[in-house]
């Protein structure tokens, strides 16, 4: 393999956050695997282990799928872990030695350390001490907390040198927090231990707005997102001249392959970042874009 | 279990806090710098170098011990504050340090491996494995537990973790999973884990509209008071919010953790310490909560009850919840 900052850049899919059907499920990572121009995708429920059941069955068959088109499949640790049986998933994914592992919380690294694996974004990977002492654990690419600014990511990604990479989620909703209480369920009066998961109901995450009227953020089962997508699609080339190597997609129900593209023919000098802005917009109707953590400032609202 | 002391660990955002709680019986209390090193970092409170030295002094003098939180995340390529807070702790003798980030526990572990060390909540390690993690890599003593486990769960990690733990029994609730919340900062730019604050006042404003009173946090509406309500304080996750064209308190009302009905529970469950929030807490408030609650822990390990309703004056909108401590919270 050549150096991380050859090349124009790759993509990544991150794993699906939302309780899709099973049936939308495996069929989405079929059209990835067969159109979309990402090189790695991350598969599996990190979100609330209630819903890994309803995947299980076609986990296997689609990451044969991914595999045969050659991506790179890595498997996501759910996100907060607290209960026996989840951290027992965890330790039996740190098992199978075989499969490239992103860890999302301390249980996992327990598991991982001493063998190459991914820091994913939910550990908390603020500075080059940090950054540097998973390194020496095994760590060879780490995906950036979502809050930070671009001159921490610049400052961290330079830290990293050659060998470690660096991933940074550049479209899609973000994940802002995680609780031991679904807000799903709480929302329709329901209680966590019978949710109905009623969750299913929205693929892009229940829409939460101010008593003004002013779209916030979006619930997500436990966990809470921003209302805005970030995009950084007119970004890529700082980021790409700092040193990020890797583009997390975070997949939504809009046309995911449609998205790639833009993002790939941006990173290839294909596409100007103007344009692709434009393309997003038309892509993503629904969505209204935002760089504000990227930016380092206040979410500035909209009125509804 | 049960069979040693549980050990009171009271909050000290002042030298006068400090003072106050331990004359109302703290057995520690844990304190941080005047700057971003600490989730406390509001204006007018915390610890000159200066002032940290006398607390050392003033607190082992009555056999109290000094925890000192350092417990955000160091900035990327400004990592130096951090690592002098843990040098002063290390040089003024204080009892131990809290500590969330894996590259300070680290150089902790190297540059000062007789300095104890805590995991803060906001390392939020809620397993026995993540737990495991921080001991095996670098010698945590102790773990604050996270708000998001319930009291069978705590058994149940007590059995498989070699460390003392430490559980918060009163004060202000995370609803969120501690050091993994960016909702304050979305909406002001001000980080919980890199600044120190969680909705900050310099962001929090009130703004009237015919009858009504609006409290917001940078842009985003966070409550609406009609004309006879008290107006509340615009913590992000104890606003009312639309959802699905309804109106409610979406993520928790604005109350006050209290677990003091499950003291024999979590005596029960082997806990070594109980921590009660609050260091943006006045002298007063310090000396009626603490004081309450050491004669609560007193009469629970005589395997009575004091009587505590006081505290419920004490509480945010004079409301209380035990949170994830039962498991019907969730």
């Amino acid at each position: 393999m050549a150096g991380k900052n050859s090349g124009n850049g790759k993509l990544t899919l991150g794993p699906v956050l939302f309780n899709w059907p099973a049936e939308t499920w495996r069929d989405f990572y079929f059209r990835i695997a067969d159109e979309a121009p990402v090189e790695t995708v991350y598969l599996g429920e990190v979100v609330c282990s209630k819903r890994s059941p309803f995947y299980a069955p076609v986990l296997d068959e689609v990451a044969g799928r991914l595999m045969e088109a050659g991506k790179q499949v890595v498997f996501s640790t759910l996100a907060l872990v607290t209960q026996g049986r989840e951290a027992d998933a965890v330790r039996e994914l740190g098992r199978t030695r075989e499969l490239m592992v992103e860890a999302n919380d301390p249980t996992a690294l327990r598991h991982l350390s001493g063998r190459p694996h991914i820091v994913g974004p939910y550990v908390n990977v603020y500075n080059e001490g940090t950054l540097l002492y998973l390194a020496g654990r095994g760590a060879v690419r780490v995906c950036l907390p979502f809050e930070l600014p671009a001159h921490s990511l610049a400052r961290l990604a330079a830290a990293a040198g050659e060998e470690l990479e660096i991933e940074v989620q550049a479209f899609g909703r973000l994940p802002l927090a995680l609780s031991a209480r679904c807000y799903h369920a709480r929302a329709h009066h329901l209680h966590k231990d019978n949710c109905q998961f009623i969750c299913g109901q929205d693929a892009d995450g229940l829409e939460l707005d101010t008593v003004s009227d002013q779209p916030f953020l979006s619930i997500n089962g436990i966990q809470t997102m921003s209302h805005t997508y970030v995009n950084l699609v007119d970004e890529l080339a700082a980021m790409r001249a700092a040193g990020i190597g890797h583009f997390r997609l975070s997949p939504h129900s809009c046309d995911m392959v449609e998205v790639a593209a833009i993002f790939r023919a941006v990173l290839d000098g294909g596409l100007g970042a103007d344009e692709a802005q434009a393309k997003l917009e038309e892509a993503v109707p629904a969505a209204e874009f935002s760089k504000s953590f990227y930016q380092g400032v206040p979410q500035h609202a909209k009125a509804g | 279990m049960g069979a040693s002391k549980l050990e009171l660990v009271c909050p000290a955002g002042t030298p006068a806090a400090l003072k106050a709680a331990i004359e109302a019986g703290a057995d520690a209390v844990y304190l941080g710098l005047r700057d971003e090193t600490n989730a406390r970092n509001f204006p007018g409170l915390n610890f000159s170098p200066a002032e940290y030295a006398e607390a050392i002094r003033f607190a082992h003098e009555r056999g109290v011990k000094v925890l000192h939180a350092i417990n955000t995340y160091p900035e990327a390529g400004n990592m130096a504050p951090w690592r002098a807070a843990v040098d002063l702790a290390a040089r003024e003798g204080a009892d131990a340090v809290i500590i969330a980030d894996m590259g300070l526990a680290d150089y902790v572990a190297q540059s000062h491996p007789d300095l104890r060390l805590h995991l803060s909540v906001q390392a939020s390690a809620s397993t026995a494995d993540a737990i495991l993690y921080y001991i095996e890599q670098f010698g945590v003593k102790r773990v604050v537990l996270p708000r998001v486990l319930s009291v069978s769960e705590i058994a149940a990690l007590n059995r498989e973790i070699p460390c003392e733990s430490e559980v918060f029994v009163f004060g202000g609730l995370c609803v969120m999973a501690e050091g993994r919340c960016s909702l304050s900062s979305y909406a002001t730019a001000k980080s919980p884990n890199m600044n120190g604050v969680c909705s900050p006042p310099s962001h929090a404003k009130y703004e009237r509209n015919g009858e009504e009173l609006l409290s917001q946090l940078g842009d985003y509406t966070i409550n609406r008071f009609d004309a006879g309500e008290d107006a509340g304080y615009p913590t992000l996750c104890k606003g009312r919010f639309k959802v699905g064209g309804e109106t409610s308190y979406v993520f928790e009302e604005p109350t006050s953790l209290n677990a003091l009905e499950h003291l024999p529970a979590l005596i029960e469950a082997g806990v070594t310490a109980l921590k009660i929030e609050g260091r943006q807490r006045g002298r007063a408030y310090i000396a009626g909560v603490v004081s309450q609650i050491r004669a609560a822990v007193d009469a629970a390990e005589n395997g009575g009850s004091a009587d505590t309703s006081g505290l419920r004056a004490l509480s945010e909108g004079g409301r209380q919840t035990a949170g994830a401590y039962q498991k019907k919270w969730r």
